[in-house]
């Protein structure tokens, strides 16, 4: 039983990054754009995020930073998509290379900034991100060490996801931009502004991203940078999105599970499986998952109809 | 936001019937220019000069030196470029978005590296057959899976095949670390025996004369055969397809094997004539750069050549040591690579739209 519940304890940080950027991606694509520059995106925030911490030590600028610069990646991708109407999948794919280079390139500097060594952030940002447990609540038997030990990002992932959730769900704005994303042409007739909504929701997304970047190099490496700090997380978190049903509460289910895949692979060598296929299984299981999806068909399947197209009034 | 205020100015946006020849040329013409000037001022953000920094990847790409390799490197790299974004071209042609470029070139380098290994007794042309048809099969079947499930089930094809990306690269590393890792305490894959390389012709590896032959056929394919239109009325339209009685499963099982096994070819290339052997960086982002060298040349093969061309110069040029002297590294290289896109999606505007400039009519 302490095994496993090492084990869920573990997974859920490791879960983290992955569910802000399915959140993200959620928000993206829940008002019609399908947007493939996640890990750019991410990757921008990982930068600017630790950038900001190492220079500031302040937590709440860091965050702002990561959000401002995931926020700024996505508002090219929105200028290119919504203005321009380029096609939204090439238009993420160069989204993912400028911010991967551009984060890798400035990330390489300031390595030699700090003498070719891996800079680390402050000691006293460091003890914020550090894994706290709560006072009364970490002593509950299990569900303490469960729930009540984890850094205050992983609580800010979670509380992110849920409100997600509440505003895509439960206001008026939420609405708006749920019909943009079903149907533009309606939603332009019923007086809501299709390219606002667009640009305010792809921007909302891609600022959530960066926050999953920023976790990936703040708290993920014990507030050390990495040279590859995202890899890849981007790309599951795209998926994880269908995993999810295009539902923030279910991500965090999702982000969970896949959590518990990636430190399995630490856990089972005596399993005697390679490493490789270790890695392989979010992949795999992503795969499986879309494949069962698309063959239940059923009404629950939830991908926005207008997923993917860009809205040219002209053209109803 | 732009179409508000375009919509209450007395700017139009209309979508433009046809596009002249010259014209489009031009406005490409006119798109990249505006991407250099944009890099231009990237660079110059950096506190370097946008002219040294352009002649020091022109020389890094182009300079010959005393061997005059650097011109024949870009080539080289520009080999695969072309053929994938052959391949993509093809699957985009019939609105398949093949995003498993990349996976597709690691499972033809994988099974084409699996002859090399073992099976490099066979007389040298013989082998070289069995690998290319090693990489064609490898790379075809994972084109053919997510083009099955998609006809049959409607799965999603651009996360499958963005999946397959990452499933096939864990297989490099499954073998590098275990059946086929060189006994003699080397990490990593022997490099091939010369029988399973290569053989260069005039600098570059051999595949450049297959590169040639491959992108005037997909050309002619696409242009003046049966199967070639029947890609481009899948494209238009799927209903319309149906309606003329096409069989579309097949032609979409067709096409991506096709599809696949092209980037397959691209991957057997890599391995046998530039890299010697298998490693996990052997598509290393190529699959996607040819994603956007196909979208870029509007699927035409002839300019994916032209544009393979420039990625080419553009990353072998940065990795130069004309641009380490001035400091740079090679991941210049990728973020140029990303304005440049920028820019021209965003020019690809007014390929398709123009703006009207029409009086308000007074009431």
């Amino acid at each position: 039983m302490n095994a496993f519940i090492n084990l869920l304890a573990a997974a859920i940080p490791s879960g983290i990054p992955y569910l802000f950027g399915t959140t993200g991606a959620i928000i993206t694509e829940k008002v019609g754009n399908m947007n493939l520059g996640v890990e750019g995106m991410m990757w921008l925030g990982a930068f600017f995020g630790f950038y900001t911490g190492l220079t500031t030590a302040n937590l709440v600028l860091a965050l702002l930073a990561a959000f401002v610069a995931g926020m700024l990646g996505a508002l090219i991708y929105a200028v290119l998509t919504v203005s321009l109407r380029a096609n939204q999948t090439v238009s993420g794919l160069a989204l993912t290379i400028f911010g991967t280079a551009f984060a890798n390139f400035f990330g390489l500097r300031m390595v030699e900034a700090n003498g070719g060594s891996l800079p680390k952030l402050p000691d006293s940002l460091r003890n914020t991100l550090s894994e706290a447990e709560i006072p009364l609540l970490h002593d509950i038997p299990y569900i303490g060490k469960l729930l009540f030990s984890h850094n205050i990002l992983v609580y800010l992932g979670i509380l992110v996801a849920i409100v997600a959730f509440i505003y895509m769900n439960r206001t008026r704005v939420g609405l708006h931009m749920r019909a943009v994303g079903e149907n533009p042409a309606t939603a332009d007739a019923a007086g809501i502004n299709v390219a606002l909504t667009k640009y305010i929701n792809i921007m909302l997304g891609g600022g959530i991203c960066g926050l999953g970047g920023v976790y990936l190099s703040m708290a993920h490496f014990d507030g050390q940078w990495q040279i590859g700090c995202v890899s890849g997380q981007g790309w599951i978190a795209v998926a994880l999105v269908i995993f999810a049903n295009w539902n923030p509460i279910k991500a965090i289910w999702g982000t969970l599970l896949f959590g518990i895949f990636e430190i399995i692979r630490f856990r089972v060598e005596w399993l005697h499986i390679p490493a490789a296929f270790c890695d392989m299984l979010p992949y795999v299981i992503t795969t499986i998952i879309l494949i069962v999806t698309s063959m239940r068909k059923s009404k629950e399947r939830s991908q926005p109809k207008g997923c993917g197209n860009n809205y040219f009034r002209e053209e109803r | 936001m732009f179409r508000n205020k375009l919509g209450t100015s007395r700017f139009y946006i209309v979508k433009k019937t046809e596009v002249s020849y010259v014209n489009s040329l031009a406005l490409s013409f006119i798109s990249l220019l505006c991407a250099l000037f944009i890099g231009g001022l990237f660079i110059l953000c950096l506190g370097k000069n946008p002219f040294t920094v352009y002649a020091a990847i022109i020389e890094g790409a182009y300079k010959s030196a005393r061997t005059g390799s650097y011109v024949f490197k870009t080539i080289g790299y520009a080999i695969p470029l072309v053929i994938t974004s052959l391949g993509v071209s093809l699957a985009f042609k019939m609105k398949f978005w093949n995003i498993g470029a990349e996976g597709q070139m690691i499972g033809g380098a994988i099974l084409a590296s699996y002859f090399a290994l073992f099976h490099a007794d066979m007389p040298h042309w013989i082998l070289m057959i069995v690998m290319l048809l090693a990489g064609i099969v490898g790379g075809g079947v994972l084109g053919i899976v997510p083009a099955y499930f998609k006809c049959k089930f409607g799965t999603n094809e651009t996360l499958f095949t963005l999946m397959l990306n990452y499933i096939a690269l864990s297989f490099i590393t499954y073998f590098k670390d275990g059946p086929w890792s060189e006994t003699r305490g080397f990490p990593g894959i022997a490099k091939f025996a010369e029988n399973a390389r290569l053989d260069v012709l005039g600098g570059v590896h051999i595949g450049w004369i297959l590169t040639i032959i491959l992108v005037i056929s997909v050309f002619l394919y696409m242009r003046y055969t049966k199967q070639g239109y029947e890609i481009s009325v899948i494209g238009d339209s799927l209903n319309t397809a149906r309606y003329a009685g096409m069989n579309v499963n097949r032609i979409i099982i067709r096409t991506m094997f096709i599809s696949g096994a092209l980037c397959g070819i691209a991957g057997m290339l890599q391995v046998s004539g530039i890299e010697h052997t298998l490693g996990e960086d052997i598509a290393g982002g190529r699959g996607f750069t040819a994603i956007i060298i196909a979208w870029l040349s509007r699927l035409n093969p002839f300019i994916c050549v032209v544009f393979s061309m420039l990625f080419a110069t553009l990353t072998q040029g940065c990795s130069g040591s004309a641009m380490l002297k001035l400091g740079l590294s090679p991941e210049v290289a990728e973020i140029l690579q990303g304005l440049i896109l920028f820019v021209i999606l965003a020019f690809d505007f007014f390929m398709q739209y123009k703006l009207v400039y029409r009086r308000r009519e007074q009431a």
